[in-house]
């Protein structure tokens, strides 16, 4: 064994999973989780933890995997995460635990990632849950939203003895994890609701279809029903479109839309009532990872799928494992092209996507070199499909609906560290308050606001 | 679950629910609409609401049976449960924002066709319940599928029948009833409210566009979530991009596009499809199919 390497990950075939919806990676064994962790040195001062937006005590969980001692190792990931199956795959550990890893500085870092993972499935094939040994406080909070801020904060609250209740407005709970994230990256019944059910394992009790702002507000969950105090979030869900002509025309979707309904609506099958445009060749229009995941189910559809992004490979935002498994499985990638125009036959249907090449110039406030049009560069790319990837910003349905609740200019929900806004007992979290960001930053935010709610209802 | 308390066949695949939906029953107001699941599988049907009980903490749901999502509500009786059943969605409409004795000046006809009734009729008794008495034109293909005329009745000030064969009421199109009430038989309105097949709301504006008179149409585009996630429902109204499920469903149907809104009702239509739907809709159909040359 080579010490200074990662022991390799199984994963599909590339031309066998470009046309089918099953995960893409399929997870260390013991035998190889074992090996893997007899890599980490368990560093007295564990950079890692620092880089953990959860602060997992990895060191503690990995020692446990070395010995063999899977539930133990469990039991120390469940302290501080109550996704662990989710974020195993999900997170960008490259920028986070594993970036910050000794390991790293000299050849690979620890795979922090996949060991999660398979303590976290190892732990779900064996019916191990979370333990629970709170006091009940008798005190209610309402989350609202079941996304990873919502059910982070719910479990940390039902940790520490609190009647929690999520109210989530779709008919079922997991928030992006069930309708952004698709099945070959996050398998939702094998891993979603499984997660969820250990949270509803703690006392969570998750109420569907409610919309607040709607179906009811803040000011009557606290009012009429009791709840002490209130953890908004909401995610954001907005989707931005362009602004350029055409896109109203029949086959230009959102990148929500597209993935709602083959994610959640479950339309990638084909027995689905819901139906989903399947494209011959389709443009995404963005380079994050919602673009990557865009591109990869169209893929999966059946089409010839090209990544529209506008600067250059350096700068795509997606992590770099979406962006090397959108290559091998062959999505097209046009960097440096900017649509201008959506084209459409006489019946309104997309024909064409017209763009522009651009060239980078000086860096812009985000310090990345701002994209310039080159003159004259003008060129078509036939398609008949287009989904806009371009980011989402938070629904105000929440902010406009609730007294006292103050919103940015990003329509961001204004909160402090521990999740506070400047309503009373209303604390908020995760991309309702960042904007979109990712799974395990709003599950850093639900555990900072859980601990503001503790602290506040304590002092109450 | 969500308990269907009264389930009923109005005329030939159109069917009425009445859902124990406590949430929704006690904020919702005329003009808003819920979404439906029939089974953990189905697909997320959006309805305008047709009526609602406070008390009972029910909302009432008018359904045309036009794809298999809608037929197998067709099935559903008394007792059974929608799986899913969320709401109130939208904006209510404007009057209930309105300072009621202002209101009380204004004379309000509305426009209603086919299924479309069903969601005219909470609006009406709103306003008949705030001192408010509106006129009503209620128009289908023929007597037989007419709905909600004796419930409209006890609710409006007046209420004009007409049906496009002559069978019943008077003779033809809504806007030709609409026309004549204005031009022929003295009538004065401020407000129009139309709802009934975009085909319908489009030459309804058409006329009232001639005869200066202000309306309002509801549309009812292709929805996932409801919640202005998607944007599949987006819809260019004076110039601007809205969402019918967050910004609408309700706008001034003067500067709808309706022509745009049309093609994208036929997203998900296939050729093969389009050929059917014509053959199934039969007299009810509207220029869904893309074909008929209806919605040009």
């Amino acid at each position: 064994m080579d010490v200074l390497k990662k022991v390799p990950v199984r994963e599909q075939d590339p031309q066998v999973r470009a046309t089918n919806f099953d995960e893409v990676c399929l997870g260390y064994n013991k035998e190889e989780a074992m090996e893997e962790a007899s890599r980490c040195i368990n560093c007295k001062n564990a950079q890692c933890v620092k880089g953990c937006p959860v602060s997992i005590n990895i060191p503690g969980f990995i020692e446990q995997v070395k010995e063999g001692n899977i539930e133990a190792a469990y039991q120390v990931i469940s302290e501080s995460s109550a996704l662990p199956a989710v974020c195993g795959r999900v997170c960008p550990q490259e920028s986070q635990c594993e970036g910050k890893c000794i390991r790293g500085i000299k050849g690979e870092p620890v795979s922090i990632g996949k060991l999660e993972r398979f303590v976290a499935d190892w732990a779900s094939e064996n019916g191990i849950k979370p333990a629970v040994n709170a006091e009940k406080k008798n005190k209610k909070v309402a989350v609202i939203g079941s996304g990873p801020a919502g059910l982070t904060c719910a479990g940390d609250l039902a940790k520490m003895g609190y009647d929690v209740t999520i109210f989530e407005a779709l008919h079922e709970a997991g928030g992006v994890l069930v309708y952004g994230i698709p099945e070959f990256r996050l398998p939702k019944t094998d891993v979603v609701a499984k997660e969820i059910e250990n949270v509803k394992s703690l006392g969570v009790k998750i109420e569907t279809n409610v919309v607040i702002g709607k179906s009811t507000t803040i000011d009557e969950l606290m009012e009429e029903e009791g709840f002490e105090a209130v953890f908004i979030g909401s995610g954001a869900g907005l989707p931005k479109f362009m602004g350029i002509p055409g896109e109203q025309a029949n086959g230009v979707f959102s990148a929500n839309e597209y993935l709602t309904r083959s994610n959640l609506m479950k339309a990638f099958k084909e027995d689905s009532a819901t139906p989903i445009m399947h494209g011959q060749k389709v443009a995404v229009v963005g380079g994050g990872n919602v673009a990557m995941d865009a591109a990869r189910t169209a893929l999966r559809l059946g089409a010839e799928v090209h990544i529209v992004y506008r600067r250059s490979e350096e700068e795509l935002p997606a992590r770099v494992e979406e962006v090397h498994h959108a290559k091998e499985e062959g999505i097209i990638f046009d960097l440096l092209t900017n649509p201008v125009e959506i084209l459409a036959d006489e019946d309104g249907w997309v024909s064409g996507i017209k763009c522009v090449k651009m060239e980078l110039g000086e860096p812009d406030a985000s310090g990345r070199r701002r994209p310039v049009v080159i003159e004259g560069s003008e060129f078509v790319i036939d398609v008949d499909t287009v989904i806009m990837s371009l980011g989402t910003s938070p629904n105000p349905l929440i902010s406009s609906t609730t007294k006292g609740l103050d919103i940015n200019k990003y329509k961001c929900i204004v909160a402090e560290e521990n999740g506070q806004t400047t309503k009373e007992g209303v604390f908020a979290g995760g991309d309702a308050v960042t904007g979109a960001a990712t799974v395990i930053l709003a599950m850093g935010a639900g555990k900072e606001a859980a601990k503001g709610i503790d602290e506040y209802l304590s002092n109450k | 679950m969500y308990k269907i308390v009264r389930a009923q066949e109005l005329t030939t695949n159109i069917y009425l629910f009445e859902v124990e939906a406590k949430r929704a029953a006690k904020t919702c107001l005329p003009g808003q609409f819920v979404i439906v699941r029939t089974d953990e599988d189905a697909e997320r049907i959006p309805l305008t609401i047709s009526d609602y009980d406070r008390e009972k903490g029910t909302i009432t749901i008018v359904v045309q049976t036009i794809g298999a999502g809608t037929m197998a509500m067709a099935n559903l009786k008394a007792g059974d449960a929608f799986h899913d059943f969320v709401g109130p969605l939208g904006q209510p409409s404007e009057f209930c924002s309105e300072d009621i004795e202002q209101l009380k000046q204004k004379k309000i006809i509305f426009v209603a066709g086919g299924l479309g009734t069903a969601p005219v009729y909470p609006q009406v008794k709103w306003l008949h319940e705030n001192g408010v008495d509106a006129d009503v034109i209620i128009g289908a293909k023929t007597k037989d599928l007419l709905i909600y005329e004796e419930d409209m009745k006890k609710v409006a000030a007046n209420v004009y029948a007409t049906t496009d064969d002559g069978s019943y009421g008077r003779s033809g199109m809504v806007t030709t009833t609409l026309k004549d009430l204005v031009e022929k038989e003295g009538k004065q309105y401020d407000v129009c409210v139309a709802i009934g097949p975009m085909i319908m709301m489009k030459f309804v504006c058409l006329t009232t566009k001639e005869l200066n008179l202000k309306t309002i149409v509801s549309m009812n585009p292709i929805m996932v979530d409801g919640t202005g996630m998607c944007g599949a429902c987006r819809l260019t109204v004076g110039g601007e991009v809205k969402f019918a499920c967050v910004d609408g469903p309700e706008f001034d149907g003067h500067l709808v596009d309706f022509d745009q809104a049309m093609k994208r009702q036929q997203m998900y239509k296939t050729a093969e499809g389009r050929a059917l739907l014509k053959q199934q809709e039969g007299d009810t159909h509207h220029g869904g199919c893309g074909h008929c040359g209806g919605d040009k």
